[in-house]
């Protein structure tokens, strides 16, 4: 228990130093550039070092917990509601504001939905 | 944006990280949920605290109207039907990443990429990237969930060309795709996302029931890469770094799911194989008898035994099996024997699907073993019971280089004194092939529904 507390403070601490870093280069990158095709190079780093955290991440998880690892990643990938909050914004009633509000329900099904049914499946794993 | 919402949105995203990290060990668990649900909290507040953002009523309800029903659903859901509950989930997301990429297309200044028709180039590929991937995502996850819930049939459907229509399509998106960042045009854009429903559907139909659980991780890695599509057109970082994580979390278990069966990822794409009763053993006569026990025999041997090991597959789930076999567990244990379980990677139709029913049976988490943990157990076990299981457990696997099942790693409930098979009959598993074991010495079958067999062996045990 102690250990994996330990583990998991170490591995905050790495990605606190990773963010710091990502984040000076990210300013970096805008004061040098600024503009919108500069953030694709940027976002492919991004993405890449997040794919070797998952990579690492996902292997360490027991076999025991794959589908409540399932009901979180449901739950997390709907973050795509940013998106659909920025979408649906405007005051303005247009088209693209109800394909916005369309995308915040079905998100919102999705984040409530994976969620609670991620604590139910949890809440039922007990020791002897 | 601004350096606070970057900052939020930096916090997000290592919350994420940690609630993933938390589903290391069952005691951490519930803690990494909670994380999961305060960066996603920090995710919402953030953007609504956008300037951008001024239609709180509307989004309100909107949201409102969605958590109502995610949270009814997921209280609801029975344990058994949590495959298909994922598979309909991921289409939510595949479906509004579809939204999303609309909006913006229609309206791209609320998103700081440019005005109608004058999109940038590169916002024109990654918006409709992200658009391909979560229409074949939403398409996908409901013929999943079709074949999952029994509204479309768990046979694979294969018929002539399929693959080549596959390519032709594909390929077909590809220019779509270039002839939409070139023209901007809407007709286009509409048309990239209903090819990309088709070719959806045309992937998944020849796929057989069994070979599910590769398929529902496969889409949950889609919707990670739509959610990621999604964050280079909004140049945001926290859909990104969520959209890798959720999007490698699914191509991991589809691979582990693939080892656990000895099969390729392509092999499992191409499809055919494995309906849900495959042909039993087609064109080879069996005339072997397999040796017939019932109930009491069952309970009389169990009592009497000091090592028992559980083997547990999705005819348990099927039966809804999992109390009477708790129960049956526990009465054993009373008598003095040691019970434990082993689930095989690709046990049920989602990964962890096994461990997910015995919790909630009670059955204790540490007397639930994985393969790699126990099969050295078998030879020093009393009993094996095997309940809802076939494929998993067939010794051809080991020794016939003839068989569809050929090294795939199995269970090796062969070496224990005693084998007891609980089965319906005597069909052979979706592999279509037969099982060896049945005709082994030690091996007794138990026919009859999983659950009706777990209560007449407690009867047994109690008398």
């Amino acid at each position: 228990m102690s250990e994996i507390s330990n583990q998991l403070e170490n591995l905050s601490y790495k990605a606190q130093q990773i963010a710091n870093e990502a984040s000076q280069l990210a300013s970096s990158v805008v004061d040098t550039s600024g503009g919108h095709s500069d953030f694709i190079i940027f976002g492919i780093t991004v993405l890449v070092l997040a794919c070797f955290v998952g990579y690492y991440v996902v292997w360490s998880v027991t076999p025991a917990l794959h589908s409540p690892l399932m009901g979180v990643t449901n739950a997390i990938s709907s973050v795509i509601i940013v998106g659909a909050l920025l979408a649906a914004g405007p005051i303005d009633s247009t088209i693209s504001k109800y394909f916005g509000l369309v995308a915040v329900g079905l998100a919102a099904v999705n984040i409530f939905g994976g969620f609670v049914v991620t604590n139910r499946m949890l809440s039922m794993f007990k020791k002897k | 944006m601004s350096n606070l919402t970057t900052a939020a949105y930096l916090i997000s995203s290592v919350l994420f990280i940690l609630s993933l990290r938390g589903l290391s060990h069952p005691s951490t668990a519930r803690r990494g949920n909670f994380l999961g649900i305060l960066g996603m909290t920090i995710a919402i507040v953030t953007t609504l605290a956008n300037p951008g953002v001024l239609s709180y009523k509307e989004i309100g309800i909107a949201f409102l109207i969605g958590g109502l029903i995610g949270t009814s659903i997921a209280v609801r859901i029975q344990m058994t039907a949590l495959p298909q509950l994922v598979a309909a989930f991921h289409s939510l997301v595949g479906l509004a990443a579809v939204f999303v990429a609309a909006s913006a297309y229609y309206n791209p200044s609320a998103f700081n990429i440019g005005n109608v028709g004058a999109i940038p180039m590169g916002s024109l590929i990654e918006m409709s990237i992200g658009t391909a991937i979560g229409a074949v995502t939403f398409t996908g996850s409901i013929i999943a969930f079709g074949k999952l819930q029994g509204f479309v049939s768990g046979n694979p459907l294969v018929f002539k060309g399929q693959h080549f229509l596959n390519l032709i399509l594909g390929l077909g998106i590809i220019a779509l795709i270039v002839k939409f960042c070139i023209d901007q045009n809407q007709e286009l854009f509409w048309l990239i996302v209903a090819a990309s429903f088709v070719i959806g559907v045309l992937l998944i139909v020849p796929i057989g029931g069994a070979d599910m659980p590769v398929i529902v991780s496969m889409l949950n890695s889609y919707s990670g890469w739509a959610a990621a599509g999604i964050g280079f057109t909004l140049s945001n970082n926290l859909l990104i770094i969520t959209g890798a994580l959720v999007g490698s979390s699914g191509a991991i278990l589809s691979y582990i799911m693939c080892k656990g069966m000895n099969r390729s990822f392509l092999n499992v794409l191409l499809g055919g194989f494995g309906g849900e009763q495959a042909a039993s053993a087609v064109g080879v006569k069996d005339d072997r008898q397999a040796k017939q026990g019932n109930a009491a025999d069952a309970a009389f041997m169990m009592k009497n035994s000091k090592t028992i090991i559980i083997v547990p597959g999705y005819g348990m789930a099927v039966a809804q099996a999992q109390h009477a076999l708790r129960e049956m567990g526990d009465l054993l244990k009373a008598a003095g024997a040691e019970v434990r379980y082993a689930i095989h990677p690709v046990a049920g139709r989602m990964p962890g699907h096994m461990n997910v029913l015995l919790a909630e049976a009670n059955v204790p988490y540490d007397e639930v073993l994985e393969l790699d943990e126990i099969n050295r157990d078998f030879s020093e076990t009393d009993v094996a019971f095997v309940i809802g299981a076939n494929d998993v457990t067939n010794p051809a696997a080991k020794t016939d280089k003839t068989s569809a099942i050929y090294g795939m790693p199995i269970l090796d409930v062969e070496n224990a004194g005693q084998v007891f098979f609980v089965k319906r009959g005597m069909a052979s598993g979706y592999a279509g092939v037969q099982n060896e074991l049945f005709f082994r010495d030690n091996t007794l079958m138990l026919f009859g529904d999983a659950k009706k067999v777990c209560e007449d062996i407690i009867k047994g045990l109690e008398n």
